[in-house]
Order: structure tokens, then sequence, then C-alpha cells
């Protein structure tokens, strides 16, 4: 099931055909569910974590289950690989949930988006699995052209963002390292879901539970525990730990191991009591530092202005509310069908790195797609309808007429006013029976044909920081419906 | 596939279109003046109204002598119409997906051996594939539709006529092709004022940047002195009148139910754009460069009187 879970979830990052349309399971994911406040998700997993642990990490989280895979090829080269247990690193764990706390109350998503496991696995898909999927596509593409057949078709392939690429893959190196040699410890110190999800999974209905009159300390489940979360010696169970996979059951000879509802629950809130205290401690210096730091930084970016404005996509509302929201996942980037969505530099500062940012070197955005809006899951990207894009505008035309091809070799051109669908580009009688480009910023959607198109670049798409709304253009009425002849 | 028999394949590939295309030239050579004059009673160019896209082009290539006058059995025949944008056929921004379904049938009837059809489009290619309905009626007519939103597909050749335009990547169905036929929309062209059949040239040719900083109209009229195709035929079913070449909405478009035809693209673009010039009135004839260009490249001739024109209203 885990193994069809990912297989689904990456083939939505990877698919440009249009198969699946709306990746459902990318919209479960705790983390996107947590920025986009889908309280019915949210409640569901919390739900599901506290009658079941931390299961949500076996069958749901592609990190998680990627990590299981290392872990099994692991196993693969090394037959006799053993775990064991090691006490839990509650400072580590509780630590780098209230870093990322702080950071994205500052504003500096970037660390949150770094961090959360789906997003993390997503920007993998997008910028390393992908490419060698569209390879192979254009590989059977060329086959299938040379026998006659244009089924298949090529793509595009290219690197989308450096930023984005190195980090993908330090990402598979650092997390694949760790999995194939330590299990799941990333889940268990650095994974911000993992902290929030062991929280909860403490008190779980469904748990694993060490049978003491059968069991006889021989280890055997604890050198199984990927989680190092089983203390044999004591028969223990850290169940904040725990991500039930189940392999400790099969390790018991003595049948010792089971899961199943919890009967005595001393031992067990023992352990959460010890371990709340750090915790308080941590979250109260959270808060006090949260509190303190956003002023300084928002003074820090809003200084750091370029000359251009970068554009968000239709639907991310404003840059603040995609930074808030968008933890980088990469989604709308692989989805988007005209390449125009790019993983941003310094365009928004620090804390927007990797945030999804309007590019037309490559394409431009098409007047009929919302695609990316339907895709997000986050709530960075709002759904909105065809005709909700119709008049949004996230930047605005802007017109050099000294470059113009018009202007400067006085030869006609308009290939913005021809690539613009609203006209917010349009030519208007110049010199002879030539035609000069005049805008109308305010029917402009940013769609950033007239931009792509313009083969010296006298027109440009300035981003607006918080989306206008985009005015519907009047209708002409100058043109003769009846009574005419062939003319000649 | 290992890579070296890969290799072997492709370097055959190349070579045998190299060995075609360059027989093929010849031919095309020796059949350049399309503007044949009128013989045995043939029209040059075929202008009708009011009827619907099918039976428009039936009674055009009545006219005309027919299809076989321009195709023979056993061609392989490659159809260009306008796809270039995301636009359904009511909004008329794309060639009209009915006309492109009966001309494959009158091909395939004539024994066309091959039939493809493409565009480099300007939207998403394949939202405008799909939106214009050409693809669906392409492949329910059972002709093949090709892509043309890859440079791969693209191939550098020289211009030698070329003014302002030497050499342009063009799509490599027109240059293995046998003959083609040139299916223009005609619509109104915020930058050429007006496209139809010369303007279409833009769709076989990979960087058209190039085209609107060397000068537009030129560079429109030397790519049609590359390969021409054997017959130009005009949708102005429905006709984009303002705001082309996409048009905003349907209050752009006017229904206007004609169509011309002819082997001569100098001719019908004449034609087209006197009749459209009725309609918005806001453009003059004179103003549309590339015709008169195309004229001078000795492609055909803009005096309708010196050649056969047959004019029928259904």
């Amino acid at each position: 099931m885990a193994i069809a879970v990912i297989a689904i979830l990456t083939f939505g990052f990877l698919d440009f055909a249009g198969i699946i349309d709306n990746p459902l399971l990318q919209k479960i994911q705790f983390g996107p569910a947590l920025f986009s406040v889908s309280i019915v998700t949210l409640v569901c997993l919390i739900a599901g974590t506290l009658i079941f642990g931390r299961l949500y990490c076996s069958v749901v989280c592609p990190l998680g289950i990627f990590q299981d895979l290392f872990n099994w090829l692991s196993k693969k080269f090394d037959k006799k690989k053993k775990y064991g247990y090691k006490p839990e690193q509650p400072w580590l764990r509780w630590g780098v949930l209230a870093v990322l706390i702080i950071a994205w109350v500052c504003g500096f998503t970037f660390l949150v988006g770094l961090l959360e496991p789906y997003s993390a696995y997503g920007r993998m898909a997008d910028e390393l699995f992908r490419p060698i999927y569209l390879f192979g596509n254009n590989l059977l593409a060329i086959i299938s052209e040379k026998m006659g057949s244009y089924r298949f078709f090529k793509v595009v392939i290219s690197l989308k963002s450096i930023t984005a690429f190195v980090v993908a893959l330090l990402t598979l190196l650092v997390v694949g390292h760790i999995s194939y040699h330590h299990g799941r410890t990333w889940c268990n110190t650095i994974c911000p879901v993992g902290t929030l999800l062991g929280f909860f999974s403490r008190f779980s209905l469904l748990r694993m539970r060490i049978d003491k009159d059968k069991c006889n300390h021989c280890l055997a489940c604890q050198r199984k525990c990927k989680a190092f979360c089983i203390d044999s010696a004591n028969q223990k169970i850290d169940y904040s730990r725990c991500v039930d996979c189940f392999d400790c059951i099969d390790s018991c000879k003595q049948k010792a191991i089971s899961y199943g509802p919890v009967k005595c629950t001393k031992t067990t809130v023992k352990t959460a009591d010890n371990v709340d205290e750090s915790k308080r401690q941590f979250l109260k210096s959270t808060l006090v530092i949260a509190a303190l730091a956003p002023a300084a930084l928002e003074a820090k970016v809003a200084g750091t202005k370029d000359t251009r404005v970068p554009m968000s996509p239709p639907g991310s509302i404003s840059h603040k509310n995609l930074l808030q929201h968008c933890t980088a996942c990469h989604l709308c980037v692989s989805k988007c069908p005209s390449h125009v969505l790019k993983p941003a530099g310094m365009e928004y500062g620090l804390g927007g790195i990797m945030q999804p940012v309007m590019k037309f070197d490559q394409g431009y955005c098409n007047y009929d797609c919302n695609l990316c809006s339907q895709v997000c899951p986050a709530g960075a990207i709002r759904p909105i309808t065809v005709e909700q894009k119709h008049s949004t505008q996230p930047g605005r035309v802007v017109f050099n007429k000294d470059i113009c091809v018009v202007n400067v070799n006085r030869t006609s051109c308009g290939a913005c006013a021809e690539h613009c669908p609203v006209q917010a580009i349009h030519m208007v009688p110049f010199q002879g029976g030539l035609t000069i480009p005049e805008t109308t910023p305010d029917l402009c959607v940013g769609c950033g044909g007239c931009e792509f198109i313009c083969p010296v670049k006298a027109v440009h798409i300035e981003g607006n920081p918080i989306h206008l709304e985009a005015k519907a253009p009047e209708q002409d009425t100058n043109i003769q419906t009846q009574d005419f002849d062939f003319g000649f | 596939m290992d890579r070296r028999d890969f290799l072997k394949t492709l370097a055959a590939a190349g070579a045998l279109v190299t060995v075609k295309s360059s027989g093929m030239m010849d031919v095309m050579a020796s059949t350049m003046p399309a503007t044949a004059t009128a013989s045995d009673g043939k029209a040059d160019l075929a202008a009708i109204m009011n009827g619907e896209p099918a039976e428009m082009l039936q009674a055009a290539m009545k006219e005309l002598g027919g299809i076989e006058r321009f195709i023979k059995k056993g061609d392989k025949i490659v159809i260009k119409p306008n796809i270039g944008w995301d636009r359904t056929p009511e909004l008329a921004g794309n060639t009209n997906p009915d006309l492109i379904a009966a001309l494959i049938k009158m091909c395939q009837d004539a024994g066309a051996a091959e039939i493809k059809v493409f565009d480099h489009t300007c939207d998403n290619w394949s939202r405008c594939y799909d939106h214009s309905g050409i693809d669906a009626a392409v492949k329910k007519a059972g002709a093949t539709m090709v892509y043309g939103h890859e440079q791969s597909s693209y191939q550098n050749v020289e211009i030698p006529k070329g003014v302002s335009l030497k050499s342009a990547q063009v799509h490599k169905a027109i240059i293995e092709c046998d003959k083609w036929i040139n299916v223009p929309v005609l619509k109104n062209h915020g930058g050429a004022l007006m496209t139809c059949a010369m303007k279409n040239h833009m769709g076989i040719v990979w960087d058209r940047r190039a085209f609107h900083s060397r000068g537009l109209h030129q560079c429109i009229a030397d790519i049609c002195t590359y390969k021409p195709a054997v017959l130009h035929i005009v949708d102005a079913y429905r006709t984009v009148a303002t705001n082309g070449p996409q048009g905003r909405s349907a209050s752009d478009v006017v229904l206007t139910k004609a169509l011309f035809a002819s082997p001569d693209i100098v001719a019908v673009d004449t034609a087209a754009g006197k009749f459209f010039t009725q309609i918005n009135k806001n453009i003059k004839f004179e103003d549309i460069e590339h015709i008169p260009d195309g004229q001078k490249h000795g492609l055909g001739t803009m005096d309708l009187e010196s050649i056969n024109v047959k004019r029928v209203r259904l």
C-alpha cells in the first residue's frame, strides 16, 4: 500500500500529459494541510494518529516511504544489518520545531519548506525524478516517430532553477544517507511533522505492546527497529517515535509483541511527563523569540528591493500570502504546462527562496489555464476559476518605446499585441502604414505573452506585490457585419 | 537497441531524408511559377460565398478543376492550417475544423499515400490542438496529427531568394512531403494588418522572433519562396475582424461565410485582402506590404483582372 501511495504521488509530479489533473494524495499531507488550515484534513490526520499511532509516517508521507525504500535496499546489501535502542533527543526534536516556528513567524518560510517532508520529497520528484521520466518519454517519442506513430510526443527538459536542483539533490543525499545507515533517524530528530505527530502518537489508542511474561529479553525486536525506539531491556517502547512499521512483530519469536488497544498506561504516561518539561521550555522560548523577531526581519525584507518586482502566480493574492503559505513542494511548478512557474531565487527575498515565481523566458501563462491554483495543497495559490483568473492582475505591462523595433527599424512587428489575449497592448497607427504598440495596463492580466515574444524585450511585465483587478475590455463596434460583397 | 544501433539508424534516416529532399527540390523548382495562365477553362482563383465550409470547398474545387489538378495518387501530403491560438472554432482564431476534415477526405479520395497535419502554435500546443477541434477532426478523418512544439522537429534550410531572411528552421513535415496545401484562416492582425495565406507560413518555421526583428512583411514574403504550397485555401467562414489575430471575444468575429482558393498565393491574398478591408474599414489594402513583396518575388500576381477568377454565390 505504501508503495502504491508513493508511486501515485510521485506520478502526480511527473505526469506532464494531464492524466491526473487533481492530485488527491498531495492534499492529505500534514504540512500543506497545516498551512492551508484545512481543518477537516488536520482533524482526520490527528484523530488517525490518536487512534493508530504514526501510521501516517509509514503509508502517507512520501519522504517516509522513500526512506523505507532506502532502508530496504540497505538490508539487501547488508543481511546482518542491526539497529538498537537510542534514547529520544527531545531538545533536538523540539528545538528544530521551535526554530521553524520562529522562522515562519519571521517570514522565513524557506526553512520550513526545506524540512517539511512532503515538500522536500516533492522537490526531489520535480527536480530529479521528473527529468529522468521526461527523458524516457522522449526516447519513446523518437522511437515511435521512427515507426511512423505520433502517439508520443517530445517534451522540453530544462533545469528550472539551480538553487532548487541543488537543494533537492542535497535532500536526496542527506535523507538517503541517514535512512540507509540509521533508519528513521531523520523522522525522529529533524522532521517537524514527525515531532508533532509523535506528540499525539504517545496517546494513541492502538499501539505496539510487549507482553512482559512472554518476552525473554532477546533483543530481536530492538535490533529490527529502524526507529530505535524499543528498549527491550526495560520492555519499553517510545511511542512518540514508533512509526507503526510492524517489523518488530515479525521479528519476535516469542510472539510477545502485538499491535492492539492500550491496556495499562502507567509506564507510557511517565515517559510523556518526562519529556513534557523540556517541551514546555521550548515552546515558551519559541513564543518569546517569535514575538520579538518579526519586526526586525520585515524591515530587512523590505530593504532588499530588486529593480524588477517579481510576479507571483494568479490566485496567490499577494507576495505576503504566498510567503506565509507556500512550502515550496513545486507541484505547481511541475504542473505548469507553459513552463512559466519557476522556483524563485532571491526574487522574493530570503524567506521566499524556491517559492514559485512567473518567468517568461520559456513560455507565457495560458489565458484559460488555472491548473496551478487547482493543485496547490497549501493554500498558497488559492483555487480560482478561469473567469476569476481573467479579472486578476498579478502584474502589469510596461512598454519601452525607445527600443521597440517599429520605432527603431521602422518595420512592422506587432508580436506583442498579437499575443495579448485582452488587447492591453494593441497596435495604433504610426508613421506610414506602420502600427506601434500602445498599452492599457488596466486591462492587463500579466500573462507575459508580450514579454515572451518581443524580439528586443521592449515590453515586460512588472509584478504587483498585491494582486489587482484587471478591468474587462470594452467591445469594439467598428465592424461591418453585413452587406459585404466579394470586394474585388 | 544499443547506442551504436541507434546512431546507425539515425545516420541512415538522415541520409535518406537528404536524398529525398534534394530530389524533390528539383521537382519543386520546375513547378515554381505557380501563376500558370488559365488552361482549358479551369479557374485560377475561385471565390465562394454563402455556404458551409465543406460545401464551399466542393464548389471551389469544381471551379479549379478538382483536387487531382494539384495532387497525384501516392503523394505524401501535408495540410497546414492555422492552429495558432487556444480558441474554439466559434471564435475563429484557427482554421475551421470542418474544412480540414473535408479537405482530408478529398485528398484521400484522390489517392494520397499519407496526409499529415501540423502547425507551430503560439499558445500551448496541446490546448490549441484540442480546443481548435482540429486534432479531433484530423484523427476522425484518418489522417495524422504531427507535433510542431519542439525544436527537434525543425531543420535549417537556405532561402536563396530571401531578401531579409536567408535561412530558417522549417518543420520536417514540410521539408519531407511531396506536396503541401496551405489552409489559412482570414483574420485581422495587429502587426501585419491581415493574416492569410502568406502570413500562415510563419507556422512552418521555428524561430518567429527573427521575422519580427528583421522586418515582418519582407520575411513573410521571403519564407513563401522556400517551397510553395500547391494550393492555398482561405477559410473565411468566420472572420476575426478586429483585435486580431486572437480576437478578445465573439464580438470581434463576423460570420462572413466565404472561401477563396487558388494555386497563386499572391492572388488569393489579394482577393482575401480586398474582401477583408470591406469588413474592417480601418485597414487599407495598400498597407498590407507583404502582398506586393510577394509579387516582387514572382510568387504570383495582384492583378486579378489578368487571371481567370470565378465568383460563386451558393
